[in-house]
């Protein structure tokens, strides 16, 4: 599907100024499969005067309907497993002693998608029940686009979709069989809750998450978006808390609030626990534990 | 080399199958239907099988059965690919001694995620 330079331009900037991403001209060719759904289901042939009239009415249905066809939303559950083994076995425990007084854990996923990442963290709780009797879990999903927003509340999920990164074990204890498809169960849901968001935005509700996950969302953000995002991201972090990024990503030379946690490869925290350490030397708890 | 089994009645699945774990370091054989995954098992043992349900001759369900029952000490890791995709399947193939599950349609990704929850990638 062709459009026109200025077409795209104004597509360009529409995704720019909902979302903070940038078309690299990479992701050139996403235009084309995004909008050939579209012009089919719209019945619409001249794309370029339709495009035109975005320039003028941003927040039209149509707008926001372009916009959600330009994102990437490709999502799975446990997405590098190895990174959920390491908050599970490192993270968690470490959590469990310092909000012991408190037991209230706050986790934020940012960018979630269709849920399966919220859903992940739900299920490393519930797979450790005993630990987490009494706890007060909150976790909270939030993704720029209402359609995903409104998927992840459903949390139903297609045959496809639910066995990308689940073991069929976990599939048929924690997921019923609907006729909507694989819902997850009360249990897991009493945990996550869903908001629309941009992450460039100041969250409706201030919280200091003790956990916040920001995964493949960041790399489709130029540079100084990116930093925005960190700082948000940092500002939203508890003192002590932890970040994860996605596998192939890192806080390196995007900011300076937030820094490689040294033992944990792909977990971060602020800069200035870090440094803080550096200087007392890591406090030791009775079990040697940092 | 990790040496696997395929059984599958579709030559077209069988090819993607090969392909896919060919990619990931596997030595594969094939076979048509329970009955000849069974002589194939007694030439020598997979490390890895994965099995589909509805095959003329033999199908996967009673394979298993007879795997687990009689395959011996060693062995192989047997992962479902099926079309059928309900609960109830899902637990008799499980009860029958599967150790993974996947629906088709599935992609490469998922089989890769599978293999490697079974641990055998
Ligand atoms: C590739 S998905 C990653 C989902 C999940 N975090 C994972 O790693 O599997 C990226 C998600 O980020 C969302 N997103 C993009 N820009 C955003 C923004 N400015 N604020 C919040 N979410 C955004 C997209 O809508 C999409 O659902």
């Amino acid at each position: 599907m062709q459009i026109s330079k200025t077409s795209r331009r104004i597509l360009a900037d529409l995704l720019k100024s909902e979302t903070g991403q940038s078309f690299h001209d990479s992701r050139q060719w996403r235009i084309g499969t995004a909008l050939s759904g579209l012009s089919r289901e719209h019945g619409i042939a001249d794309l370029d005067r339709l495009i035109a009239t975005l320039s003028t009415s941003r927040r039209s249905p149509l707008a926001q309907t372009l916009v959600e066809a330009l994102l990437n939303n490709e999502t799975y559950f446990f997405r590098d497993r190895a990174m959920f083994e390491l908050l599970a076995k490192q993270v968690l425990p470490r959590l469990a002693e310092a909000r012991a007084t408190s037991r209230t854990l706050n986790i934020w996923s940012a960018g979630c998608s269709t849920g399966q990442e919220s859903l992940s963290l739900a299920l490393l709780f519930a797979e450790q029940a005993p630990r987490w009797e009494g706890w007060t879990i909150s976790i909270l999903g939030t993704d720029v686009s209402a359609g995903m927003i409104e998927a992840a509340r459903n949390a139903c999920y297609t045959p496809f979709q639910i066995q990308r990164g689940l073991a069929v074990g976990q599939m048929i204890k924690w997921f019923d069989e609907t006729p909507r498809g694989w819902r997850a169960q009360e249990r897991l849901r009493k945990m996550v809750r869903f908001e629309q968001h941009n992450l460039l935005d100041a969250l409706p509700r201030p919280t200091s998450f003790d956990v916040v996950l920001c995964r493949n969302v960041l790399l489709y953000f130029d540079d100084v978006t990116r930093r925005q995002a960190f700082d948000r991201l940092a500002s939203t972090l508890a003192p002590d808390g932890w970040l994860m990024l996605g596998a192939g990503e890192t806080s390196i030379g995007h900011t300076e609030r937030i820094t490689p946690d040294r033992a944990l490869r792909g977990l971060y925290r602020h800069t200035s626990f870090v440094d803080a350490r550096r200087q007392t030397g890591p406090a030791r708890n009775a079990a040697g534990r940092i | 080399m990790k040496t696997s089994l395929i059984v599958d009645d579709s030559r077209m699945i069988r090819n993607y199958l090969r392909s896919s774990l060919q990619a990931l370091g596997f030595e594969v054989r094939e076979a048509v239907n329970g009955c000849e995954a069974v002589i194939r098992c007694e030439e020598s043992m997979p490390d890895l099988i994965l099995l589909d349900w509805h095959m003329p001759v033999m199908d996967g369900l009673e394979f298993i059965r007879l795997l687990r029952e009689g395959g011996g000490a060693l062995q192989p890791k047997v992962v479902f690919c099926t079309t059928e995709s309900d609960i109830a399947h899902i637990r008799i193939a499980l009860e029958a001694g599967a150790d993974e599950y996947v629906m088709k349609p599935f992609d490469r990704e998922t089989l890769h995620m599978k293999l490697q929850l079974v641990g055998a990638a």
